[in-house]
């Protein structure tokens, strides 16, 4: 019974995971992180991904409060921003949401608020996309550890 | 000139750590690495660590700068012990930038002679050779892999057994032996990461293959 369920549970890894692979939303390097994980550092990768939502986070809100300031939109600011988040991003290997701060970096070395806004609103529709499907990641592994850890109540 | 310098660094390692230098076989590579970015800094910790290297990981080109002694000019000796045998440091960062961090450590007398990697997200090729001209031992494109830092730590483990042999300099442009200048023509995390020809069985380090 506990096998089956750690078997669904894994497939389940990896229905989501090849979806994430086959959108595009993830790429290689969120492999890359997840072969970095072992005995002495089995969170790894959650660890990671939690400090960069924590980061994105405050990177979108400081990009919405730029964009809301009609009076002077500090494109300049906006870019720096942009670098921090496309960098972090493809540090995790969160591949579409790098490929959209690529084209609002694009809008905002142009000044074109217009296109700013259209690619902070698509950034963020990302951001929340790839954090939810993320957390299901998560919780799968979790559950994955608590059904290893009832099948094998001695080990400790 | 990397003779000298290679000589006294190897120098350096016995008196700093009062071992003769075949002890010095099991002591692991601290490599000092520096970025903005949190993100990065743990992703590149773990890689490092998972290498077997010590790290010390901080944020600014000034801490960096600050935790080697160079900051205020305090003269050597600002070792306390853990000595720092790379440093690998991303390009883009408020304040000093990562080049501007490769030119303090390459113009100390002291510090010169530390290995300096480059890290950047964007595959520049101008931005590569000015780093390179100005010392630079590597460039690596972001994202960091695994297979960047191996790469890295297998070439500075090797080149430091094998002292003088080798050490008719880095040649900055190449990373092996096989001798093609590959830099000129692409970044250098695009060639293939097999391990440099140099026999592994004195670098007794943990089968980090994973």
């Amino acid at each position: 019974m506990l096998g089956l369920a750690a078997d669904r549970l894994r497939a389940d890894t990896n229905r989501l995971l090849a979806f994430l692979f086959h959108q595009g939303i993830l790429d290689e390097q969120f492999l890359q992180l997840q072969q970095l994980e072992d005995e002495s550092s089995p969170n790894f990768v959650s660890e990671v991904v939690n400090i960069y939502f924590h980061e994105s986070e405050k990177l979108l809100r400081n990009l919405r409060s730029l964009l809301m300031d009609r009076e002077l939109s500090d494109y300049n600011k906006m870019g720096i921003h942009l670098n921090q988040f496309m960098g972090s991003s493809s540090s995790i290997g969160a591949k579409r949401i790098r490929n959209v701060c690529v084209a609002f970096r694009a809008a905002s070395e142009q000044n074109n608020r217009a296109g700013c806004l259209r690619a902070l609103e698509l950034l963020e529709h990302e951001y929340c996309f790839l954090k939810n499907k993320l957390h299901e990641l998560f919780q799968i592994q979790q559950q994955r550890v608590l059904a290893a850890g009832v099948r094998y109540p001695m080990q400790n | 000139m990397a003779v000298n310098g290679a000589v006294t660094w190897l120098r350096r390692a016995e008196e700093i750590d009062g071992y003769d230098l075949s002890a010095s076989d099991s002591e692991e590579v601290h490599v000092l690495a520096v970025d903005d970015s949190l993100v990065d800094r743990k992703v590149i910790e773990r890689l490092l660590k998972i290498t077997s290297c010590k790290v010390t990981a901080v944020d600014s080109g000034r801490r960096a700068l600050q935790f080697l002694g160079l900051d205020e000019e305090k003269e050597a000796n600002g070792f306390d012990g853990l000595k720092v045998d790379l440093i690998i440091t991303d390009y883009c960062m408020p304040g000093m930038t990562g080049y501007e961090l490769l030119k303090k450590v390459k113009e100390s007398s002291v510090f010169r002679e530390i290995p300096v990697v480059i890290m950047s997200s964007e595959n520049v090729i101008a931005r590569i050779d000015r780093c390179l001209e100005e010392g630079a031992e590597d460039f690596i494109v972001k994202p960091v892999k695994l297979s960047d830092v191996k790469r890295i730590i297998d070439y500075m483990t090797m080149d430091f057994r094998e002292g003088e042999e080798r050490r008719g300099g880095i040649n900055k442009r190449k990373l092996r032996d096989d001798g093609d200048d590959r830099f000129s023509s692409s970044p250098p995390s695009t060639l293939s990461s097999s391990s440099p020809t140099a026999p592994s069985n004195w670098i007794l380090r943990p089968d980090v293959s994973k």
